[in-house]
């Protein structure tokens, strides 16, 4: 009996040790310097919600103001508490169903990553952060789309609905060591930092919910002007601010590629406002404050999944063709007559497919060499076009369709579009008893 | 001449303002103002309803003709009502004009309204 007792110790110390040796073995040590800029990263990839906010807050009219913020806030509540219950197992964890999504159940309020440390020398918990926050704007962004017309209450469950069965599946394809849009190609479909599974997917999510909830009552024949721009610009400030995280943070590094993503944000920024202002300056004589924010916002949108690939003169150029191609996308809005009240798919969407496809001309001779050799002979430009172009179609294809679903299962039970007279009213009085503005004229 | 002055619930001004530009009635002027009634309004600040001490409300200043006091008046009624009325629905003042006049043309009387 003492001697069982004895061995079985000796045994499961025997274990212990095996397993702790098999564990030291493989052991990444955290390099303090990524760990840094990715916890910094992350903190500036939330700041841009609340940027939003305001950019948002600022186009619509002084009785939605609070209604408009709330969305985005709304957002950063219930992702916030969805993506580590149940998000990033969805996005990050091992493929099933085919492929269609991912599912880790260790990761069900990130029990299992407790120790974990990536190869990437970060703590697995500060790049499920990151990632939560790139989860918590995407479906902000929507919300520009059908701005000044839905129900609160629809709106959250609609987010929720949308991050669980179109963010998760998108994200999973792109970004998941074994997404199929992952590995596609030669080295996969190029989205560094969510030209696709944020912009695009959201943009498009945008113009179905538009197109299915109907105008705003008036539109397009009254005006319908912006309650505060100066708000709407410091607004564009935080976002650009912001970016340097969401791509400089996607190296998921903090060396050469980490500066080359931060210097192609900063011109493709700067290089849409510049295009937009002069475009403007042009065609109506004036440049105004939302043109130079909506240039900074094209460039981007346009530089985002390409801020790994391209040099700086490409980075120039997409954000130049990005503010051009939105600008005229923004005027046909206006003859087509859709009401995608503050241009989610206009900027977002447009934008995101701008830079998604046309990345694929400006990628640095290196890469293509990288991509020819892996394949073992040759990797051509329109190859690279090819692959681009099926995520752009995918994304759009699944996100469009899942989410008018969506949409219609939201609007039939709890209710999406809001009762005519609460829109008139305003949301901010309807949807939440309060008012944004104080004692400054009413719009 | 006669000028109108109302005072309606800020949530109201869309449907007013939509309901006077039916009525043909589509000069005016709106500002933002607080005041006291007999309205006691609720908000909500932290979970607890507060009742601040002066109501924001909306107030329309109309000049019309004397043809077309009626008109403008049954619309604001109808257009600023909550439901069958409520407390807090608003007044409206109706004064004598004594003269209007267009800056531009220096027209005088009841053509420059």
């Amino acid at each position: 009996m003492q001697k069982k007792i004895t061995s079985s110790l000796l045994l499961i110390l025997a274990v212990m040790m095996a397993y702790n040796t098999g564990w030291a073995a493989e052991e990444v040590v955290t390099d303090t310097g990524t760990t840094s800029w990715m916890l910094t990263s992350t903190a500036l990839v939330l700041l841009m919600v609340p940027g939003l906010a305001m950019f948002y807050g600022g186009l619509v009219r002084t009785k939605n103001v609070i209604g408009t913020m709330m969305h985005s806030f709304g957002a950063m509540v219930v992702i916030g508490v969805l993506w580590p219950m149940l998000g990033y197992a969805l996005s990050f964890g091992p493929s099933i169903l085919g492929g269609l999504v991912g599912w880790e159940p260790k990761y069900f309020m990130l029990q299992g990553i407790d120790d974990a440390i990536m190869s990437t020398q970060i703590p697995e918990y500060v790049f499920a952060m990151f990632q939560g926050k790139f989860a918590i704007i995407t479906p902000a962004l929507i919300a520009g789309a059908f701005a000044e017309r839905v129900n609160f209450k629809g709106y959250l469950a609609f987010i929720a609905l949308w991050s669980i069965f179109v963010y998760s599946p998108i994200c999973h394809w792109v970004w998941a060591a074994d997404g199929f849009l992952f590995n596609l190609g030669a080295m996969g479909a190029i989205d560094f930092a969510g030209g696709t599974v944020v912009h695009i997917s959201s943009g498009i999510t945008g113009l179905v919910a538009a197109l299915f909830l109907g105008a705003r009552k008036g539109y397009p024949r009254n005006a319908m002007s912006p309650s505060n721009l100066v708000m709407t610009l410091t607004g564009a400030g935080l976002l650009w601010v912001g970016w340097f995280g969401f791509n400089a943070g996607s190296a998921i590094a903090s060396n050469l590629a980490t500066a080359r993503a931060l210097t192609v944000t900063q011109m493709a920024a700067a290089s849409g406002a510049f295009t937009w202002m002069v475009v403007e300056l042009l065609h109506h004589g004036k440049a105004t404050s939302l043109g130079v924010a909506s240039g900074i916002l094209a460039g981007l949108v346009a530089i985002t999944p390409a801020a790994g690939v391209v040099p700086p003169a490409g980075a120039f150029a997409l954000g130049a063709i990005a503010a051009v191609i939105c600008y005229v996308a923004i005027l046909l809005k206006s003859k087509l007559g859709y009401d995608d009240s503050l241009d989610a798919f206009g900027v977002h969407g447009i934008g995101g497919i701008v830079g998604a496809l046309f990345l694929t001309f400006f990628i640095r001779p290196s890469w293509m060499a990288d991509a020819a050799a892996k394949v073992g002979g040759t990797w051509t430009v329109w190859q690279q076009f090819g692959v681009q172009a099926t995520a752009v179609g995918v994304t759009i294809a699944y996100a469009a369709a899942v989410s008018l679903v969506l949409l219609f299962i939201v609007e039939k039970t709890i209710g999406l579009r809001i009762k005519e007279n609460d829109e008139m009213s305003g949301l901010d009085h309807s949807m939440h008893g309060e008012q944004g503005y104080g004692l400054i004229n009413p719009n | 001449m006669k000028l109108i002055t109302a005072i309606i619930p800020p949530d109201r001004l869309d449907h007013v303002r939509e309901a006077l530009i039916q009525a043909d009635i589509t000069r005016i002027t709106v500002s933002r103002v607080t005041g006291h009634g007999r309205q006691e309004d609720i908000e909500f600040y932290r979970g607890q309803k507060i009742a601040p001490n002066l109501i924001p409300k909306v107030r329309l200043d109309i000049a019309v003709n004397d043809q077309f006091v009626d008109i403008t008046v049954d619309t604001i009624i109808n257009a600023a009502k909550h439901g069958v009325g409520e407390i807090g629905d608003g007044k409206i003042f109706i004064t004598s004009l004594e003269q209007c006049i267009r800056i531009r043309t220096n027209e005088r009387g009841g053509p420059a309204i």
